[in-house]
């Protein structure tokens, strides 16, 4: 069962009900909660935030993840909450739609029901209605992620996304996989393409130290003043090749985003000062708690549901905005002189089945697909699984990529890396070539093939590991656990690094730390230097095409170690022997 | 505006300034026992050669433990992006008077093979004892910085770790 718009209008008895976005006009349709999207008036200034699309021009499916462990003070604390843990801390039924878009609970059967998300159509007719509700109080604020995810954008190298975000009228952009078309790429869409702000008040020359990109703005809106200061993602060279964006260096600059915040707030009289993040949300937490006098973080990078309902660190409010086009945050202001005096927050799933694709946008996504469509709809496998990446460990969809990794390059063991974006598969449906590039599409897709010893292994997977369990979240870069074909293993999350991973095994068989025997290991995404070799997607593709049907038997997780019993970032402890 | 941020003339200002910098070896890049360094007179051989932190700062600072002080201002990225130059800033938030001043400032790394990297002197003059340097780090390893009054008070920072590691597998 698919419910379509029209099939909520028919259930409601006002089939062809034309006023669907007139206010009010379809509020019995949603049942007891009324449209959703629907909004009564408050204060005088509107802040509109999306963040790491990835590139998806189109609805999605997109299942939260079921493992996003948090260790230290952010145990058992948004974000890091899933399945029943998540609904319980917000108060969401079961089974809803809202269950749905911020759990993986039921993940297929209610994807069924309740359809795909995101799409630029959809997100554009929701963001006109908000605007056209709340003219000239408006601002779109887009958090990054957005040049970088599917086939159309790294054809067009970003410029298929730089279209869109103009068209929907994104205001004020800040970056980081947009980084990967390196810095000449950057400069050269952002001069000359692209119309939004683009932001980061922590991207310096490496030779002087200046800011490369204005690090803020000030709107004036309704006589207010609003202070939107960019923060890039801080580990875009660590996290991605340096060799990218050479004459840039990165990092968090806590010391020189309070000296913003205070040019905003002295020099230029903002009555509210907000901080479009690509942070990550722990990093954004720790971020609030050390600089003064940031009113909201719009944050993302680490794709995390921070809603209904949103956090607060002191005196800053902070959220963090799913990816894929998912969700649309709002948040309605009462801005005073110097301060605000209340607010209101939406965080708004985008069904896509529920809201009308606008004309303008869908025919702009419909024209930078077309020269690629054929390429695109190409048909690969067919799959009998649930395939989705977003997880802190194996994903069904990598779980695939390492076994096509090892089989095509005649391996015994695969890394891949733990990457938030990649949307999902249902089962049944066909993995096309574009749904190959859904999961690969990246400026260094290259396949390697190493030897290794093992503990050369061991070593590669702890500093993997403290780049995303570290208690400090300023040693965090986001992103997940890399992926492991035919590695077996015991984990502690909450131990330090080098103490974290134990019993190793590979293909079954125990890991000696003192053994010389080296493992051939295949791998993609190399971040060192440029390297010559076959793209992932291509040896993907061909294993795929080879296998016609795939299904995921065996998910290769690791032990967790006790201490992550009801931890409440794991929905199934069951998965990991607990 | 932003075209012409501030960073650059506190550099020229800090580096013109009544002659701040005397002594400075960076790490890897100024070998103390090579004949650049050590045929300069007056060069504290002994402090950049010592092998241990214990021992540099012994040598340095005359102790080996020194109190953390919220007036050593110690900037450095917690994970660094390219090991052979991690940039650092260093700010001490002390009033430079004629009769009490900042007289030196030295920076640590703790395992470096020579963990005294760099020795800064300044002048009333100097306006403010501040730097910025790139540093070399071959692994993860905690920065500190000692900075001695010419009166001969010594304040340390609060020891940073930057963590020198693999990259990839970003969000």
């Amino acid at each position: 069962m698919n419910l379509t718009r029209r099939d909520f209008l028919q259930m409601a008895g006002i089939a062809g009900a034309a006023g669907f976005f007139g206010p009010g006009a379809i509020a019995s349709a949603w049942g007891a909660d009324g449209d959703p999207y629907e909004i009564s008036d408050y204060g005088n200034v509107t802040l509109l935030h999306m963040t790491d699309s990835h590139a998806q021009l189109l609805p999605v499916w997109w299942r939260e993840p079921d493992t996003n462990i948090g260790l230290g003070s952010a145990r058992d604390q948004p974000p890091h909450l899933c399945g029943k843990w998540m609904l319980e801390y917000y108060g969401i039924p079961m089974k809803t739609k809202d269950a749905h878009a911020f759990s993986c609970l039921d993940y297929t059967d209610l994807a069924h029901k309740y359809g795909k998300v995101g799409g630029y159509a959809h997100i554009h007719s929701l963001v006109n209605r908000f605007r056209q509700a709340r003219p000239n109080k408006t601002l779109l604020l887009d958090g990054g992620d957005t040049w970088q995810g599917s086939a159309t954008s790294l054809w067009t190298k970003g410029e298929d996304m730089v279209g869109a975000q103009n068209l929907l009228g994104v205001d004020d952009f800040v970056g980081h996989w947009e980084f990967t078309y390196g810095q000449e790429r950057v400069q050269d869409l952002i001069k000359n393409k692209l119309k939004a702000n683009f932001l980061a008040q922590n991207v310096f020359s490496s030779t002087w130290n200046e800011l490369v990109f204005k690090p803020y703005v000030i709107h004036e809106i309704s006589g207010r003043k609003i202070a939107v200061i960019g923060q890039a993602f801080p580990f875009t060279p660590i996290a991605n090749p340096r060799y990218l964006t050479p004459d840039w260096v990165f990092s968090i600059h806590p010391g020189h985003m309070q000296k913003m915040v205070d040019e905003c707030r002295q020099t230029h009289k903002a009555d509210a000062v907000v901080v479009l993040s690509h942070n990550g949300a722990d990093v954004d937490m720790k971020m609030a708690s050390q600089v003064q006098g940031i009113d909201i973080i719009l944050g993302g990078h680490t794709h995390d549901i921070m809603g209904p309902k949103p956090f607060r660190v002191g005196k800053t409010i902070i959220i963090n905005t799913s990816t894929n086009g998912k969700v649309l945050a709002r948040f309605d202001l009462d801005v005073g002189k110097g301060k605000i005096n209340g607010f209101k927050f939406y965080y708004l799933p985008v069904f896509s089945n529920l809201i009308k694709a606008d004309p303008k946008m869908a025919a702009y996504v419909d024209s930078v697909r077309t020269p690629f469509k054929t390429k695109l709809a190409e048909p690969i496998a067919v799959t009998e699984s649930l395939l989705y990446r977003r997880d802190n460990f194996n994903g069904t969809f990598d779980q695939l990529l390492c076994n096509a990794l090892m089989d095509e390059m005649d391996c015994e063991a695969a890394f891949s890396p733990g990457f938030r974006w990649g949307y999902c598969k249902l089962p049944g449906e066909t993995i096309t070539m574009e749904d190959v590039m859904g999961q690969t599409a990246i400026t260094y897709p290259q396949v390697t093939v190493n030897e290794y010893t093992g503990a050369e292994i061991k070593n590669i997977m702890e500093q993997v590991a403290d780049n995303i369990f570290n208690k400090d979240p300023y040693y965090q870069q986001g992103g997940d656990m890399m992926r492991v074909g035919n590695i077996q293993y015991t984990f502690n999350p909450d131990a330090l690094i080098y103490h974290r991973i134990s019993n190793m095994h590979i293909g079954g068989k125990p890991v000696s730390s003192s053994s010389k025997k080296k493992y051939k290991m295949a791998g993609w995404a190399p971040v060192v230097a440029p390297v010559e070799g076959k793209a992932v997607w291509d040896v993907f593709a061909h294993w795929l095409k080879d296998k016609k049907t795939v299904r995921v038997d065996k998910l290769e997780l690791p032990r967790l170690t006790r201490n992550m019993e009801n931890n409440h970032g794991i929905a199934e402890p069951k998965t990991y022997g607990l | 505006m932003f075209s012409n941020p501030l960073p650059r003339r506190d550099f020229i200002r800090a580096t013109l300034t009544g002659g701040a910098v005397v002594a400075a070896a960076g790490a890897g890049l100024l070998r103390s026992d090579s004949a650049m360094a050590g045929d300069v007179p007056g060069w504290p051989a002994k402090p950049f050669e010592d092998k241990t932190l214990s021992s540099a700062m012994m040598d340095s600072v005359g102790k080996t433990s020194v109190a953390p002080s919220p007036k050593v201002k110690l900037t450095a990225p917690t994970i660094a992006e390219n090991g052979g130059a991690v940039p650092v800033t260093v700010e001490i938030d002390f009033p430079m008077t004629a009769d009490d001043y900042i007289d030196a400032v030295y920076l640590f790394v703790d395992h470096n093979p020579s963990p005294l990297v760099s020795k800064y002197q300044f002048t009333p003059e100097s306006g403010q004892a501040y730097f910025q340097e790139r540093i070399k780090m071959a692994k993860t390893d905690h920065i500190r910085v000692i900075a001695k009054s010419s009166k001969g008070v010594l304040m340390a920072s609060t020891p940073k770790e930057v963590k020198v590691t693999i990259g990839g597998c970003g969000g």
